[in-house]
């Protein structure tokens, strides 16, 4: 997105040592790291996940409210000091409902993103290493994955199978590895060719040992920044199928449902039932994309000093003109 | 050219095959037989089993498989039980109006897009540009439904400029003559894909400005205007062509999300009433039809894109 120049001096590793010296050389992730922290959007998306996550799963520790028994005595009452957000048609104060749906919100986007990236991983890592007619088996399989509309599988499995904060996630895990899958096996053919793997294949390391030490912690980055991306989708996606109707049922709610219950309010201008859990479902996604974004610049930075270290300090490397390396991790493209 | 071509519908073919036996195999978990919904809740199981016996809905799956493949081949896409109707006769009622309404938001989409994405990318982390960059941030982590939600608030309940619900005239050209019901779907509609586009237009633009060839023609003298008319729009928009026919399940996604928030009678809410019936043919007949447009999509804007770009029918 907004495409930060690197706030970093030019790299010196592989600058001729003009006094004879040469600083010491930085670990990728240590400059990664640093890269990040520098990044402005990096730090608002990380405040921003971090208030969500305190607000959804501490906050009802501080702000006690009853989310279980209606009270048709309070209904869509407007905000005041014993309902800092009003109440919504059943009685719910509307603010605990919030933290409440949030709750579901985070959950299913965490799980959910785990399950596609721990099922893309596999796939692409195995695509990647056996090549041939399994590689060609697992991407035509991917193809057909990426060919049918994620959102309406996960709603006619959901209206089948029930939707529950475990279901959910499984559902929306299994629709949703198909670039995870891409990604990897495009670090794993990359990376197979490199002489550490030779080195290490020499040396007598196995099949398993050169996947866990070697290729999957190279292909970490790609993978990681992928994953925020993954999480943000699912919790629109979530908010999705909560809002046709079709979410998590009482006691549990999740914020796309609470919308389609405020949406009934409409006309009368209870807008504290539609907009303070929209901005919800909004901010907690654009932190998330704002979070992803800046892991890629930062992995960037690792990754253009990989590439120096390769083609030996003549990289042409046109980061300033926002020329992606890492390509495919998503350029906002389509989303489910 | 032609081996190109071969190997891309080739690849279609292949993945379309894919695609049938991963609908059937969902149609056969979730809706393994209709005898129940012929028969009534209250049939013995020996008359389900029976009836199951009679029409084929016990022999083996292979050929419970190619049986309902050669159905569909013939235009068979199943029967609606919620509807007592056939899958297609419901189709055929309603996907003039889907398509109108998604053709219309694609087509205002890239007409918004391409400007916008070039402009940014020229005028790039200017005042303009950064707003537009936040606008794009905003509406992209935007649920469909919020933003027409927000659109229905502020455009039909505050100020009575437009209807908060589509069209429900029969009559496709009723629909497309009556901007009043049907502008605020199209703008929900086109509003995601602008997002999507705009950004992916303006880095796709900056990539094309770091060129050399764009350095040569600068040198060269040639007015601005025609660096970006003749040099930079049409190397731009070739990683475009390949975006558009990635983004179909966004947009139709998009598509049933916007039929169901302003009720519009087009086949996203048909898919919408029957999940709420539990009408599993027509629900997966949906699904197979927009996994087959999918698929068309990206041979159609491959095939665009080989014919587009001497580079990619080499390779």
């Amino acid at each position: 997105m907004a495409h930060a120049k690197s706030s970093l001096k030019p790299l010196d590793i592989q600058r001729a040592p003009e006094g004879g010296e040469i600083g010491p050389v930085q670990s990728g992730w240590r400059l990664a790291f640093r890269e990040f922290r520098s990044s402005k959007l990096a730090v608002i998306g990380v405040c921003m996940l971090l208030f969500f996550i305190l607000f959804c799963f501490v906050g009802p520790l501080i702000y006690h409210t009853n989310q279980l028994s209606t009270n048709l005595m309070v209904t869509n009452e407007s905000p005041s000091g014993a309902h800092l957000l009003g109440t919504d048609g059943n009685g719910f104060d509307e603010l605990g409902r919030i933290m409440k749906g949030g709750q579901a919100a985070l959950e299913i986007g965490f799980f959910a993103a785990v399950v596609a990236i721990v099922l893309g991983s596999l796939i692409g890592a195995t695509a990647g290493l056996c090549g041939g007619l399994v590689d060609a088996t697992l991407m035509r399989l991917t193809d057909v994955f990426l060919s049918v509309p994620f959102l309406f599988v996960v709603l006619i499995m959901a209206v089948r199978f029930g939707a529950t904060v475990l279901s959910l996630s499984l559902l929306i895990g299994l629709f949703s590895w198909q670039v995870p899958a891409r990604l990897v096996r495009g670090e794993v053919l990359t990376l197979r060719e490199r002489d550490f793997i030779l080195a290490a294949r020499t040396a007598g390391a196995g099949n398993w040992r050169l996947i866990l030490r070697h290729l999957l912690p190279n292909a970490l980055g790609v993978v990681i920044v992928n994953m925020t991306f993954q999480v943000a989708d699912a919790i629109i996606a979530v908010s999705y199928v909560g809002f046709l109707g079709f979410g998590l049922h009482f006691p549990n709610v999740d914020w796309g449902d609470q919308l389609s219950d405020g949406v009934l309010y409409l006309e009368d201008g209870y807008w504290w039932l539609i907009f303070p859990v929209g901005a919800c479902i909004v901010l907690t996604v654009m932190a998330l994309n704002f979070l992803g974004d800046a892991l890629r610049d930062s992995l960037d930075v690792r990754l253009r000093r990989r590439l120096r270290g390769l083609i030996g300090g003549k990289a042409h490397i046109r980061s300033e003109n926002g020329k992606t390396l890492v390509r495919g991790t998503r350029p906002h493209g389509p989303r489910p | 050219m032609i081996a190109y071509l071969a190997r891309r519908i080739g690849i279609s073919l292949i993945v379309l095959v894919g695609v049938s036996l991963l609908v059937y195999g969902m149609l056969h978990v979730v809706f393994p037989s209709p005898a129940r919904a012929v028969l009534g809740l209250r049939a013995t199981q020996t008359a389900v089993s029976a009836w199951n016996k009679q029409n084929g809905y016990d022999d083996p799956l292979l050929v419970q498989y190619m049986h309902w493949v050669n159905q569909v081949l013939h235009g068979n896409l199943g029967w609606s039980y919620a509807n007592n109707q056939s899958v297609l006769s419901l189709f055929q009622e309603r996907a003039a109006r889907s398509v109108y309404l998604s053709g219309m938001a694609l087509l205002f989409s890239l007409i918004i897009a391409f400007p916008l994405g070039i402009f940014q990318a020229v005028k790039r982390h200017s005042v303009g540009d950064n707003v537009l960059t936040s606008l794009a941030f905003v509406t992209y982590s935007m649920p469909v439904f919020l933003l027409g939600l927000i659109l229905i608030q502020v455009f039909a309940l505050s100020a009575h400029i437009f209807g908060f619900e589509g069209s429900q005239s029969t009559s496709i050209w009723v629909v497309m003559g009556d901007w009043h019901d049907m502008t605020l779907p199209i703008v929900t509609l086109t509003a995601i894909s602008v997002a999507a586009y705009s950004r992916y237009m303006r880095s796709s633009s900056m990539d094309v400005l770091a060129q050399d060839y764009i350095k040569v023609v600068r040198a060269k003298g040639l007015p601005e205007r025609l660096v970006l008319m003749r040099h930079l729009v049409r190397n731009a928009s070739l990683p475009m062509v390949t975006l558009i026919g990635l983004s179909l399940p966004l947009l139709m996604a998009g598509n049933l999300v916007t039929e169901y928030v302003f009720n519009y009678p087009g086949l996203g809410l048909l898919f919408f009433d029957s999940l709420g019936k539990a009408d599993y043919p027509t629900m997966l007949a949906y699904t197979l039809i927009l996994a087959v447009l999918v698929i068309l999509g990206n041979l159609i804007a491959d095939i665009a894109l080989g014919v587009a770009d001497p580079r990619i029918r080499m390779a």
